[in-house]
């Protein structure tokens, strides 16, 4: 069966031999044009005047256009409808678009966009947390908070107490391709456009807003892109947007791909945030009560902003049952960048923030920071890690798996938010600070089969000697957990639709509303519509995703590609199947029941036939061969406000120790070895799966090392190319780097029980920080205090803090 | 500006502005789109593409590469990495047995650095791919990747065996002597060398650059001669080039180069464009200065020398006339104290927030000569003359170290930038110093050599 095999990426043949199509690579029309924005130079202001003949008057250029030449719509926001396209006269940030410059070449486009005179009434821009706060700049009326028992009396009885706070870096998504689009003007003003983009409803969306025309005379189309990683959920609006106002202006094709400068400085990236803490625990480490207080900049729109922080309070507890919790959440606005969707979407910097806590008591205690963090796990899920075995084998012309039937967790009722197998309270109950009940925790057994293999404690004390011995390179070893909650927190978006087409001649075709941004979402999928024909996967043919054969998707987001995509297909592919079956079964007198696909042959009764001669009777009886498949997300009950209910269907888990050294004279740090165990579920495909894990791990951790946006005091984002901003290279990679998957089926009932893969693994990166704070603090014995991300020049800092001396 | 060279195996003639990109070319009038931009800048090898001549093959990033460069030579973008019947390369086929491509565009550009160095027999894969960046894998399936294809025999496809020939319409100079005739004649002209700086200000800076003169043909300004004192390397050489020949004699220098941009970027790269361009943040001068490097000078038919620190007046100007351009460079032989430490927020391909070289002869326990040298420090590549002097006769002792520490503060008031603040940078220098005192007695010092 295709389900659960190694098979290499769908595009990898492609891809290996540049034939592999993005969007700048496919053909245009004759005459297409090409478009770049004005941007602003200053950070906040409004526009006294702009002088844009230069522009018009540089070689190549068609037309400029400002808000006002805009025919409808002059917004991009995936929310609040605060985003103009261009500026409507506000200056925002540093980086804005000001003016679209139509041209004859994607260089003469970008020559001419520099000419523009822009004149301003410049005012002083709210570029920081304080000043935020100071400013009452922010969205939404106040703070969110969400609290579970009495935490203010929980933390004054509590036996010991601190108090602590750690600044987070925001990240570059860093897309290798940069975002791009093109338009093609179709008759009677209808419109497709090709976008790099995780949301092609969205495209549409906005498109037919900005064309003034329904979403029926738009198609957006995307077969691939050159990564995502959230970066492509919302800022793909602009390109897209601008290209089909000018196309729809001109008649001609436009397309547009940012520079990558240009990218840096428009795009939204990763929310940095700031995140306080008073925590109450007693001397065996156990925490009593926590209160946590985020801060997050939001830029200069609201964008996704709010789920974003909605997030970061939701794994404000990681992995821990903490008696008492509050968690406060400032959504604050900045004349900076409008930070969006990144890998994990607030879930990192909740996530970090709980592991700080972590060890900063565990220091305080002096106890190990595994050990601290075991003290306060959630409490074990009834039956250990697999209660099911994976991917069970199933009647193919079946039914529904039994598993949902045997398995409590993720099947009770949105009521429910417990599995029927879940442990007995004791000492309270197993439940989330926003009243989930955690019935699938593993992480006992998986930290247990991680200490082991990565030998953990014979290394910490290796590690330790060897420190004792050597007083300028320091080493440090830590572990961290990572539990994360899988399902969009905005409930209505957890849905897909797929459609599949059998031909007649038995070759199968499949869409769905994912999108493939190199995660392997389409191979996956097709592995999953394969196996339920009984087919090889590459029987299966993977398309573009299309608003025009699936509609009203959900972005390709929240790490929910396959569970929801995959489910869809399955759906589809059942009814053609049970239709062939049915058929099949009526022509040799069998039941529906007997006839079975498998080896790419079907069965029916005794007598044989290749797939495709099953098809070939199908088509010649009369059956329809095309059927769509729909899928939702059962059990979720979500308020956002009460931060109270169900918003996960079920939760992954993962667990990384990894292993650093340090230079005390400059900070220069390296990761050595990291040791990786995550919970896909059972995998759909663990090559692909082990590939998001390592590539995760590695991009997490450069997000809390090398990784460091800086703005100056104008607002400017000075990191704004490769030169400057720098993700991991080759090199950085853990020379030891060990990455098992935890065998165990998903007890919730998902696609062949497998679990989402995409963002959590990310969050192992939080060992390396971990492991930095480790090594420093081997060098005295204060609080190492490390703040984000651990540049070299942060890891520096820390030791002298750690060594009682001052700043230099 | 026309020009005629081989692109994947075949003959090709462009015409086109010399300004050019081989990657816009490429993209815009081949529609060969396998190779992509990433960048644009030269730090990422999306658009990674193999350049052969009689010097060999090499990895170049096509999107700083100008046209002109490139006449005569043989160009194979990632379609012709394939063989002509369609079969895969060995690297190709490793990357997709072991997974090495998740979104794929950065994939085509690795695997025409994995041939290159599979071609040329490398097989430090870490550093030959230091100048591919990718967002997705984390590098390990990639890694796995390029080791699998290690054993597997070069196919015969990836030999070229172009035919040189110069570029019309454009200044090339074919030796030193013609370029000092024609720059004398030029002196408003732009000199281009490897064009990782000068390609810059095409495809960043929209500069108008209408007098070029390029200067790859000139190839008696390219070459090392190592004699039994002295080394002389040619402006022109290639960082790649410069690094080998060092390996041997002044190892942490060599080490240093090893961490100089990337292997795209060193071979293109040159050491004289590194000195000439000025940079306060190029890693050569401050190891040249440390070593007591001279450098040759040439205006017309007139030469003259000078140490490398005095040709770095201020920031942005140096002691370089019109018409007048850096020949070569004349460095000692032997110096077995120099140590060269490169501070970057990232190992490999990043610009230096600190560099520090460092040369000094203790003899009998007392400091004889001393000689050190900072990049990123001022807004020239500096000496750090007031630590010198205290060390200068004295015991080469931690409390000296330490004095001298503190004289730094006297040499120095460093920038706070993105890469470092000014606090960071002096209390690097100062540590740096304390570095060099425990390298020299043996204690181990780089995290870069420390294993699990």
């Amino acid at each position: 069966m295709s389900v659960g095999k190694p098979l290499p990426h769908d595009s990898a043949m492609l891809h290996v031999t540049g034939r592999a199509r993005y969007i700048d690579d496919l053909p245009v029309p004759a005459g297409a044009l090409h478009l770049a924005f004005g941007l602003s130079a200053i950070a906040r202001g409004r526009i006294t005047a702009m002088d844009l003949a230069p522009v018009r008057a540089a070689p190549g250029v068609v037309a400029v256009l400002t808000a006002s030449d805009l025919p409808f719509a002059n917004d991009v926001s995936p929310s609040a409808h605060d985003e103009p396209l261009l500026s409507d006269g506000t200056i925002h940030y540093l980086g804005q678009p000001l003016f679209l410059v139509i041209a004859t070449s994607h260089g003469a486009a970008r020559r001419a966009a520099r000419l523009g005179r822009v004149e301003a009434q410049a005012e002083t821009p709210v570029l920081t947390i304080d000043s935020a706060l100071a400013a009452n700049s922010r969205f939404e009326e106040g703070p969110r908070i969400w609290a579970k028992g009495d935490v203010t009396a929980a933390l004054e009885a509590a036996p010991l107490r601190l108090q602590g706070r750690i600044e987070i870096g925001g990240q570059e998504h860093f897309y290798l391709e940069g975002q791009c689009a093109l338009a093609l003007p179709q008759e009677s003003g209808d419109m497709v456009v090709q976008s790099s983009t995780q949301h092609p409803t969205e495209i549409q969306h906005k498109v037919a807003e900005a064309l003034g025309v329904p979403m029926h005379a738009v198609r957006a189309e995307v077969r691939r892109m050159g990564g995502g990683f959230g970066g492509k959920e919302s800022q793909g609006n602009a390109l897209a947007v601008a290209c089909a106002v000018a196309a729809r202006l001109t008649g001609r094709a436009c397309k547009m791909r940012y520079d990558r400068d240009d990218d840096m400085v428009i795009t939204g990236k990763r929310h940095d945030f700031r995140i306080a803490y008073d925590v109450g625990y007693g001397p065996d480490g156990r925490i009593h009560a926590l209160d946590v207080t985020q801060y997050a900049r939001c830029g200069w729109a609201m964008d996704l902003s709010l789920p974003v922080a909605d997030r970061a309070m939701l794994h404000a507890d990681n992995a821990y049952l903490l008696p008492a919790m509050r968690v406060t959440s400032h959504r604050l606005r900045t004349n900076t960048q409008s930070a969006t969707a990144f890998r994990g979407f607030g879930g990192p910097q909740g996530m970090l923030g709980m592991e700080r806590v972590m060890d900063h008591l565990a220091h305080a205690l002096g106890m190990d920071g595994a050990e601290v963090r075991r003290v306060n796990y959630y409490r074990p899920a009834e039956g250990g890690s697999a209660p099911a075995p994976a991917a069970p084998p199933r009647d193919i012309s079946g039914q529904k798996m039994g598993g949902a039937q045997r398995i409590g967790s993720g099947t009770g009722g949105a009521r429910r938010f417990g599995g029927a197998h879940s442990p007995a309270p004791a000492g309270g109950a197993n439940v989330t600070h926003y009243g989930m009940e955690v019935t699938d925790f593993i992480l006992q057994e998986m930290t247990e089969a991680l200490l082991a293999t990565s030998d953990y404690a014979a290394r910490r004390a290796d590690i330790a000697r060897w420190n004792a011995g050597s007083p300028l390179l320091k080493r440090g070893i830590a572990l961290s957990p990572v539990k994360f909650g899988i399902s969009f927190t905005l409930t209505h978006l957890n849905q897909a639709g797929a459609l599949v087409h059998v031909y007649q001649d038995g070759s199968v075709q499949l869409n769905h509303g994912g999108t493939e941004m190199g995660q392997g979402l389409f191979q996956k999928v097709a592995q999953v519509a394969a196996a339920r024909f009984g087919l090889r996967a590459d029987a299966v043919r993977i398309t573009a995703s299309d608003t025009g054969k699936v509609p009203n998707t959900s972005a390709t987001a929240a790490s929910s590609g396959t569970d929801l995509n995959g489910m869809a297909a399955q759906v589809a592919c059942d009814v053609i199947r049970d239709r062939m079956a049915a058929c099949l079964a009526g022509l040799h007198q069998v039941a529906p029941e007997d006839v079975r696909f498998a080896g790419g042959m079907v069965d029916v009764g005794g007598a044989r036939m290749s797939f495709s001669d099953a098809a070939q009777t199908c088509y010649q009886n009369r059956v329809s061969l095309s059927a769509t498949g729909f899928y939702r997300t059962p059990d979720l009950s979500w308020d956002r406000i009460a931060g109270q209910g169900r918003p996960f269907y079920y939760f992954a888990y993962g667990a990384a120790v990894t292993e650093v050294v340090i230079d005390t004279l400059t900070g220069e740090n390296r990761i050595l070895r990291a040791d990786l165990l995550h919970d896909c579920g059972a995998s759909l495909n663990p090559a692909l799966d082990i590939g998001q894990i390592e590539g995760a791990y590695v991009q997490g951790a450069g997000w809390l090392t090398t990784e460091e946006l800086v703005w100056d005091g104008s607002g400017r984002l000075r990191t704004h190319s490769p030169s400057t901003y720098k993700i991991p290279a080759c090199g950085d990679r853990p020379d030891v780097f060990n990455v098992a998957l935890w065998d165990g089926a998903n007890r919730a009932d998902t696609v062949y029980r497998s679990k989402a893969v995409g963002e959590p693994p990310l969050m192992l990166g939080i060992s390396a920080f971990l492991a930095l704070s480790d090594a420093v603090a081997a060098c005295g014995a204060a609080w190492p205090d490390l703040q984000a991300p651990a540049t070299a020049e942060r890891v520096l800092a820390a030791v002298r803090r750690v060594r009682g001396a001052g700043p230099a | 500006m026309r020009m005629t060279f081989l692109l994947n195996g075949e003959t090709v003639v462009a015409d086109a502005t010399p300004t050019t990109t081989l990657l816009d070319w490429l993209r815009e009038d081949r529609g060969l789109c396998g190779t992509k931009e990433g960048c644009n800048e030269g730090d990422c090898g999306a658009c990674t593409v193999m350049v052969t001549d009689a010097g060999g093959a090499r990895a170049l990033n096509a999107c700083i590469l100008l046209l002109p460069q490139l006449a005569g030579k043989a160009v194979r973008t990632v379609e012709g990495v394939a063989g002509p019947d369609g079969g895969l390369h060995p690297a190709q086929q490793a990357m997709v047995d072991h997974h090495g491509s998740q979104c794929g565009f950065c994939t085509p550009g690795f695997v025409v650095t994995m041939a290159v160095a599979h071609l040329n027999g490398r097989r430090d894969h870490d550093d030959q791919l230091a100048g591919n960046l990718c967002r997705c894998t984390g590098y390990a399936p990639i890694i796995r990747a390029a080791q699998a294809a290690e054993a597997a025999p070069v196919p015969d496809w990836m030999q070229d065996a172009p035919t040189d020939s110069a570029p019309e319409g454009v200044a090339a100079p074919e030796s030193a002597d013609a370029l000092a005739k024609w720059y004398l004649a030029n002196p408003d002209a732009t000199l281009v060398a490897g064009a990782t700086d000068v390609g810059l200000w095409v495809t960043k800076q929209f500069r108008d650059l209408p007098k070029l003169a390029f200067l790859n043909r000139c190839a008696d300004l390219r070459g090392i001669e190592v004699g039994a004192e002295e080394i002389r390397i040619g402006a022109m050489t290639p960082m790649t080039e410069v690094g080998a020949a060092l390996a041997g004699i002044h190892p942490s220098y060599a080490e240093l180069i090893r961490r100089y941009g990337s292997v795209q970027v060193r071979n293109a790269a040159t050491i004289g464009g590194n000195i000439a361009n000025g940079s306060p943040i190029g890693d050569n001068p401050p190891a040249l200065i440390a070593l007591g490097a001279t450098l040759h000078l040439r205006r017309g038919d007139a030469r003259r020398a000078m140490p490398v620190e005095a040709f770095f007046l201020d920031y942005g100007r140096q002691d370089r006339q019109p018409g007048e351009f850096v020949e070569a460079v004349t460095l000692p032989r032997n110096a077995p104290a120099l140590r060269c430490y490169k501070i970057s927020k990232r190992f490999d391909q990043d610009i230096s927030a600190v560099c520090g070289a460092f040369n000094i002869t203790v003899n009998v326990g007392k400091v004889k000569a001393a000689r050190i040298a900072f990049g990123g420090m001022a807004g020239t590549p500096k000496r750090a003359a007031a630590a010198e002097a205290a060390l200068l006769g004295r015991d080469w002792t931690s409390a000296t170290v330490a004095a001298a520490c503190a004289a730094m503060t006297d040499d120095f008031t460093p920038l706070s930038d993105m890469r470092a603040s000014a606090g960071y940078r002096m209390e690097v220098a100062q540590g740096l110093l304390q570095r060099y005192f425990a390298d020299l007695a043996g204690a181990p010092v780089s995290v870069l050599e420390v294993r699990a």
